[in-house]
């Protein structure tokens, strides 16, 4: 695992996205998850929602193709209550959903935030998409994009935004490498190249604690940016 | 006038919500009623002459300055289905979003104080117009060419249906738009003097019927 340390993230010049309240204290950090279909985004959120759930004021918002089937899993496996988790409709388009027209889901972060505050973290989930599919800075502070080992060792080559750009690359399902004959040691040092310095983890989410990496990298953002607020 | 500004209004691509609903196709493909380029047309002008008529008139009328609170009132006396003035106030909180950043004025941010719970769509259109410098005709063409934009596009997602023939479905409505428009914009220069009752009240009820119903279905591509 290689994780950067943490830095001060830029302020949002958005409209919607103003980092502080109406009465000057900080929001909740929104992180957003992407990534193909299948990489495990939904069973990453999970896991961080349990493990972060007892010390942090979480919510969920997913935003699914055609069903509410992701929302409804996070809310079957009970890993918060259910007036945390907002399923977003997207249209046919998750893409557009999350970059090119984020009101949808900005308004289910804000209502969110109306209803749960103070909440500390809000998770977004992005339909499963393409490897071109990145969040608006609009919309999330920092983004997390999910890939995994089984859909094929020569993703990380191939690039594209999401691998190359976002703030953590997720690497999953680790476990079924020797299964599809997946070399994890090129996937990291292609990783390695189309990052340069950005971090990445490789996760095995069928492991005991497998989403720790994630979960420090997720606090290791929100105490950057509480430290931003306190300036 | 800005005619830039109108088409940057009317652009599907303005970032306003309307991408994730079908205005009613998704319902109509279910059933069978729209299934082909053909159907698509009929569906679409059955629409632009009834939801779309009536936006139209509440976009105008908004776009001339009159009381958006009292429009927002007219508009829910012409929304008989609670589903769809749901989906008529996200759509227009939505809209307000987009709007305020792209044309901030007082009034754009008396909506949004007034009612947090949003406006119906149209109504907000209308005022987005006026602050973006579009008269009441313009506002009204804005909404009478997006009650039958959205639905086609959403077709072409459905019915995998090509998108040379969706376009020219919009190309062959383009007088019936221009002369919906022209109709809600006259009413609207009557609401100053006599209320909103001047209105068109135009409504097609099997789409507030599928409307309600498609509001039920757990598994959907569109939010409506």
């Amino acid at each position: 695992m290689h994780l950067d340390h943490p830095v001060t993230m830029p302020h949002r010049h958005t409209h919607s996205a103003d980092p502080r309240r109406p009465d000057g204290s900080r929001r909740a950090l929104r992180i957003g998850f992407g990534g193909p279909v299948g990489s495990g985004k939904t069973a990453a959120v999970a896991a961080l929602c349990r493990t972060l759930r007892g010390r942090l004021s979480l919510a969920v918002v997913t935003n699914d193709i055609y069903t509410q089937e992701d929302a409804a899993f996070l809310r079957r496996e009970a890993v918060l209550p259910p007036e945390r988790i907002t399923a977003v409709e997207t249209g046919a388009c998750p893409h557009t959903a999350i970059r090119d027209d984020i009101s949808a889901n900005l308004e289910a972060v804000e209502q969110l935030e109306q209803e749960l505050r103070p909440l500390d973290l809000i998770l977004i989930e992005s339909g499963g998409d393409n490897l071109t599919a990145t969040f608006s800075r609009g919309l999330v502070d920092t983004q997390v994009f999910v890939i995994d080992v089984a859909s094929g060792d020569d993703i990380p080559r191939k690039g594209g935004p999401g691998i190359t750009t976002a703030d953590l690359l997720v690497v999953n399902k680790t476990d079924l490498a020797p299964y599809v004959g997946a070399d994890l040691d090129t996937m990291a040092a292609d990783t390695r190249r189309q990052r340069k310095d950005l971090p990445f983890a490789f996760t095995s989410l069928t492991t005991d604690d497998g989403i720790r990496p994630v979960a420090d990298w997720v606090t290791e953002r929100l105490t950057a940016w509480r430290s931003e607020a306190g300036r | 006038m800005s005619r830039t500004a109108l088409l940057l209004l009317a652009d599907g691509r303005f970032p306003a919500g309307g991408h994730a609903h079908s205005g009613g196709m998704e319902a109509a493909v279910a059933s069978g009623a729209v299934h082909d380029t053909t159907s698509l047309e009929a569906f679409c002008r059955g629409r632009l002459h009834t939801a779309g008529l009536t936006a139209a008139g509440l976009a105008a009328a908004a776009a001339t300055g009159h009381d958006p609170l009292a429009l927002d009132d007219a508009a829910d006396t012409r929304t008989p289905v609670p589903a769809l003035r749901h989906i008529g106030r996200r759509l227009g909180r939505q809209l307000l979003r987009a709007a305020r950043a792209t044309w901030p004025c007082p009034e754009l941010d008396h909506i949004a104080h007034h009612r947090p719970g949003g406006v119906h769509q149209p109504v907000v259109l209308g005022v987005a117009a006026r602050a973006a410098g579009l008269t009441p005709l313009d506002a009204a063409h804005a909404a009478a060419y997006d009650s039958v934009g959205g639905p086609a596009t959403a077709a072409v997602r459905l019915l995998s249906l090509d998108p040379f023939d969706a376009a020219a479905v919009l190309g062959r409505l383009a007088d019936d738009c221009d002369d919906v428009a022209g109709e809600a914009a006259d009413a609207a220069g009557r609401v100053a003097t006599a209320g909103t009752t001047v209105l068109p009240a135009a409504s097609a009820p099997l789409l507030d019927i599928t409307g309600e119903h498609h509001a039920a279905w757990t598994v959907r591509l569109f939010a409506s």
